[in-house]
């Protein structure tokens, strides 16, 4: 370890890599286009970040945790229909909680699968991406959902909304972080979810509840999903069955290249805020200078792999693999 | 060691066994709420069965020895769509059409290198770098799929070639030319992975990583190989496909890689790595497909088959791990 | 027999790591037809001495020779292919594979096209199997085999190769008595062949049954080399711990309290049947026996990490029901486990936060953690127990082994438990440390606290208990008050041998 500190301006770049990069392309974008630092645009970012960011922050707490949730993507799409239909059936006051009601117990049950009966979560949330886009598509009879009266209903404020000028989405979507960040960094639980993810055996021969942890870990997935099906269905009233598919590889994205490990134990709410605003920032900046929305996708492909190689080339002290 | 072998037998026998259920199942169900008033287990019905999963099961049976490898590829969705555009759009270039169905088999050496070289990059990159393939092939599924946007837009590549067309739609001895690639594909991969070293070494590697390294196994070239031969069947698959269709949208083969993840998995081998077989992957398979075609055939739709196949993996996984339970004495962390 | 080359022969070997000398130079050699031990305490350097050898670690000066050519390693396909073959304590082999091809593994027979040829595979495979005299073929899946069988399918691997030199390390931990004869048998077979034999082990009666001379290494330095049949136990252990081996008892009993902990016919399934004992206030109870005799499984039950299958477990008298370590933790029962990294510490944590995990809930100012109360207990026991860190921001990690043992038993102490479990206190740990572990279970022990140590290093039981307890496969065969136990009858107690005779 002495050695590292020893690397000083190295060492450092290494471990807060991915917050240089980020600087790096904001500096860049900015000098190539004045409009980029607009606050109008800065905003348009976050707004339209926010969906995605919503479920990074809660598939967050699950990667902590040491497990994977790839049945965010059709959850939302779950989340979204469902309100959507209800809306018109038992009106917004109600289709809203029932709808929260319905994904946190698809939460619940994941986190029953992984946390009680300690199942593999990659598989166990495979198995619910088909299992609950099976359930949205028999929800949804296979047809696209509209709300039948657009103009008439307050439930677009979610979605369309503003208060003294900032879009809603982006004070829900900030309001959800500063809530979930204090629950990760200050309280017990959140302490109690590093330790699970960072070595769960550990946890338990220290009185942690392991399976409890993980299990309230997809209940906080689950309900920034719904809250993200919510901002979907109220931004556009109307959506098709499809409409979070990939988002969970997306998300997951996200949470990676803002520096969460897979194995578990550790990241942070910040980190992951970065890791969506880089996604943001770059598809944005890109455009903007007139590059095609699909260099995004290529520039975030480098950026991911750079981002986890050059932490973990700073963790064992040499930047190529020792595989022989 | 008695019981040992009777898990051991379950767990390989499991998904046939599960297999033979389905067509009870089907054939009986298919009596009284069938839409059709053809049998379920009715001989044409199972060649198309065949041929129908072969894009999944190909792609399915390179997953199989990424996974035995001990390690995992998210990017073949994306890699499948690419090679089916090099593919269809190789036969536009113009020295390409001047050689008439002379570039039929260069089209497909096209689409296949790509494959192969797409598979190489990550294979490279996990290699390399040390970073899990898990994150690289996550990356490289966004990053290759930009690609295929970059090729064309949003606009789907077309290419009809009627010479194609009916080869891929051929039967040959009654089976379809792709049920022939998808069986041709099982049975060499099954060779390599029973019967030669680099088979037998990818086992070794995924089982006990570090005994491979003392006992001199290169793991980073048995890796890059795997991935360009996962790459290469991603191709294949794309070329199976795509000689028939004639017509590929940038948004093809999304999820392709869940689903042929599901398959492997339902087939039994272990996420873990250093357990498995093609063999049983192709069980999985058929198994899927079975079930999407009973399911249809007794009246069920697509949303049914979602929920079915998702929870039939959480009830595989959970019945593999009653196996391995160690009993009431286990260590409960 | 002095005449001979050496078949492998090491000058001034020095291998440095950031802040250690883990070997300083290390000579000795090895003669064709001798059974060589090295031995030294953990940490001494054995381990390090067998990665240079094996290619895993360059040394950063010396030599190594094999018969009188110097050599450079740079792995151990390149050792094994110069005759010099390991075969490792922690088993290497891949479990879902064959018997043959682990022990072919890297090498395996082939023909044209990469082909593996099966027959060929298979009978080498069995000819070696047939020399060891095993009740298993060439067939068998490796996972399916007992402990003992896989380390004799590590043995087998050193006769595919004609060794120059085979390096066993630890190879009798796992065996049951007639599996070392056969160990045995394989051992002086190699040596009427003339291959050299470093014999690693930390049995002195294995020492003294099979080997020629004795190497002795401690803190990194080679400290010479005995002929056994002209030394005995205590030269050796002085040589290997620098002083005379201290086997001194525990003389100074406190006040002891009303029973604390009661077990009475515990058991849980095969891993322990009809155990019965007690634990005092102001005592600490020693559990002395072989590594699989079920001490640590006794301490997990009693923690709630297994259900017991029968028997009772009574806590001041009264009998409890625990099924979780919450629950145990509740009652006042902590437990240092065994496996520091992987039970006892979250690595990537700081200091602060392991050790106040298990109370993390009950130390918060409103909804949050609050930092202030962690800061006092983590300085409390910092200081209490002299934990060596910059801060407790510290990654514990980072930290020696030591300070992380003090970090896993300030994690227990702060919770102020009624009974103590420690297991394994002081495995690889150094001897500094290791006395003030000692110390420090008396001093608890003196406050009131019951304690339990479970230990496989006889002085260490000898120097902290009032009274030990001898375990054997599972039973309880004696237990011992400080003044009536002796090493022989204790030696013979957890071996299986009933000792009647009590000295």
């Amino acid at each position: 370890m002495a050695e590292l500190t020893k690397k000083g301006i190295g060492g450092f770049l290494a471990r807060q890599g991915i917050l240089v990069a980020f600087v790096i392309f904001m500096v860049g974008f900015a000098l190539a286009n004045q409009r980029f630092l607009a606050m109008d645009n800065i905003f348009g970012v976050i707004r339209s970040s926010a969906i995605l960011g919503v479920m990074a922050l809660g598939v967050t707490f699950v990667v902590i945790g040491g497990n994977l949730d790839l049945s965010v993507g059709s959850m939302m799409s779950f989340s979204t229909i469902v309100v959507l239909d209800l809306h018109d059936k038992i009106g917004p006051t109600l289709a809203i909680p029932a709808m929260f009601g319905l994904t946190l117990l698809l939460g619940a049950f994941i986190g029953f699968l992984v946390g009680y009966l300690k199942l593999n979560s990659l598989i166990v949330t495979l198995g619910m991406l088909s299992a609950i886009h099976g359930l949205t598509l028999t929800w949804s009879g296979g047809k696209n959902m509209d709300i039948a009266d657009k103009q008439g209903t307050w439930f677009s404020i979610f979605g369309q909304g503003d208060i003294v000028g900032i879009p809603m989405p982006i004070i829900i979507f900030g309001l959800l972080a500063l809530v979930l960040g204090l629950i990760l960094s200050k309280t017990p639980f959140g302490r109690k979810i590093y330790a699970v993810g960072g070595n769960g055996q550990a946890a338990t021969f220290s009185g942690i509840p392991r399976a409890r942890v993980v299990f309230f870990t997809y209940l906080v997935s689950a309900f920034c999903v719904a809250t993200a099906g919510l901002l979907q269905a109220s931004r556009s009233l109307g959506s098709q069955n499809t409409v979070g598919q990939g988002y969970e590889l997306e998300v997951l994205a996200m949470v990676i290249l803002g520096g969460a490990s897979l194995l578990g134990g550790s990241g942070t709410i910040l980190k992951t805020l970065i890791g969506v605003l880089i996604f943001g920032f770059i598809e944005n900046g890109l455009l903007l200078v007139g590059l095609e929305f699909y260099v995004q996708d290529i520039v975030v492909w480098a950026v991911i792999i750079l981002a986890v190689w050059l932490d973990i080339a700073a963790k064992r002290g040499r930047l190529w693999s020792p595989i022989a | 060691m008695a019981p040992e072998k009777r898990k051991d037998l379950l767990k390989q026998g499991g998904i046939w066994g599960f297999i033979v259920l389905e067509l009870a199942f089907f054939s009986i169900a298919g009596e009284y709420w069938a839409v059709t008033d053809k049998a379920f287990m009715d001989f044409e019905n199972m060649l198309l069965l065949l041929k129908q999963s072969a894009p999944i099961g190909i792609i399915a049976l390179g997953m199989t020895i990424v996974m035995i490898n001990g390690n995992i590829d998210l990017s073949v969705g994306a890699t499948f769509a690419l090679a089916a555009i090099v593919l269809l759009d190789s036969m536009t270039w113009p020295f390409m059409q001047n050689l008439g169905d002379w570039a039929i088999p260069l089209a497909w050496c096209f689409a296949l290198l790509t494959g192969v070289i797409l598979g190489a990059i990550n294979g490279l990159i996990v290699w390399k770098t040390g970073v899990d393939a898990f994150i690289v092939t996550l990356g490289s599924m966004l990053g290759f799929r930009g690609l295929v946007f970059m090729y064309n837009g949003e606009q789907p590549t077309s290419h009809l070639n009627w010479t194609l067309v009916d080869f891929a739609e051929a039967q040959f001895l009654g089976l379809h030319t792709a049920t022939w690639f998808l069986f041709g594909a099982a049975v060499i991969l099954w060779l390599l992975m029973t019967k030669t070293l680099h088979g037998r070494n990818a086992y070794a590697i995924g089982n006990n990583r570090e005994a491979a390294v003392n006992a001199g196994i290169r793991v980073g070239p048995h890796f890059l190989w795997n991935f360009m031969l996962i790459g290469f069947l991603a191709a294949l698959s794309a070329v199976v496909f795509y000689s028939e269709s004639g017509s590929v949208n940038p948004n093809d083969g999304m999820l392709f890689e869940l689903w042929a993840i599901t398959a492997v998995v339902l087939g039994g081998t272990k996420l873990t790595g250093g357990y498995g077989s093609i063999v049983s992957t192709m069980g999985g398979v058929i198994a899927i497909q079975l079930l999407r075609k009973g399911l249809g055939h007794i009246g069920a739709d697509t949303s049914t088959v979602n929920l079915v196949i998702g929870l039939i993996l959480i009830a595989v996984l959970f019945m593999d791990r009653q196996l391995n339970r160690k009993g009431k004495e286990e260590l409960k962390v | 027999m002095t005449d001979q080359t050496p078949v492998l022969r090491l000058e001034g070997v020095v291998k440095t790591f950031p802040g250690v000398r883990a070997l300083d130079g290390v000579s000795f050699d090895l003669r064709p037809g001798e059974v060589h031990a090295l031995m030294g305490e953990n940490g001494a350097g054995k381990s390090t001495l067998m990665k240079v050898l094996g290619g895993i670690y360059d040394p950063n000066e010396g030599q190594i020779y094999i018969a009188e050519e110097p050599v450079t390693i740079a792995s151990p396909m390149q050792a094994k292919a110069r005759g010099v073959v390991f075969i490792h304590q922690e088993l290497s082999l891949a479990d879902e594979l064959s018997v043959a091809e682990n022990i072919w593994l890297g090498e395996l027979p082939h023909k044209s096209f990469g082909r593996v040829d099966w027959k060929k595979l298979y009978d080498e495979t069995d000819a070696i199997l047939k020399t060891l005299n095993v009740g298993f073929d060439a067939r068998t899946r490796v996972g399916d085999l007992s402990i003992a069988n896989q380390q004799m399918v590590e043995i087998a691997r050193a006769l595919t190769v004609d060794p120059r030199a085979v390096i066993f390390d630890e190879p009798t931990a796992s065996l049951t008595d007639a599996e070392k004869v056969v160990l045995f048998e394989v051992i002086a077979d190699l040596q009427s062949k003339g291959v050299g034999i470093i014999y690693i082990s930390h049995r002195m009666e294995e020492i003294f049954k099979i080997t020629d001379r004795i190497s002795v290494l401690r803190d990194g330095g080679y400290r010479g080399t005995l002929n056994t049949a002209e030394t005995n136990e205590e030269e050796v252990t002085q040589l290997m711990i620098g002083r005379k081996l201290d086997l001194s008892r525990n003389e100074s009993h406190h006040e002891l309290g009303d029973v604390a902990l009661e077990v009475r016919n515990l058991s849980c399934g095969k891993l322990f049947e009809d155990v019965s004992f007690s634990v005092r206030r102001g005592e600490v109870v020693g559990f002395y026996g072989l590594v699989g005799a079920g001490r640590t499984e006794i301490a997990e039950t009693i923690f709630g990490l297994r259900d017991p299958s029968a028997g009772q477990i009574l806590l001041n008298g009264e009998e409890v029901r625990i099924h979780s370590p919450m629950e145990a933790i509740a009652r006042g029962i902590s437990l240092v486990p065994e496996d520091r990294k992987g039970q006892g510490l979250v690595l990537g944590m700081n200091c602060r936060d392991n050790m106040t995990l298990p109370q993390v809930d009950d130390l918060t100012a409103g909804p949050f953690v609050s930092d202030g109360a962690e800061v006092a207990i983590f300085d409390q026991y910092r200081d209490k127990l002299d934990i060596r860190t910059p801060g407790w921001r510290q990654i514990a990690g980072n930290l020696s082994g030591g300070n992380q043992q003090k970090i896993v038993i300030g994690k227990w102490l702060s919770m102020h438990p009624e009974v103590l479990i420690v297991d394994e206190p002081t495995r690889g740990i150094d001897v500094g440390s290791k006395s003030e572990i000692h110390n420090l279970i008396r001093d608890l022990a003196a406050q009131g606290y019951a304690v339990i140590v479970i230990s496989s290093e006889m002085p260490e039981v000898l120097h902290v208990s009032d009274r030990i307890v001898a375990m054997f496969s599972g039973k309880v065969m004696r237990t011992f008050t400080s003044e009536e136990v002796t090493e022989d009858s204790l030696i013979q107690a957890i071996s299986g041998l009933e000792g009647d005779k009590v000295a």
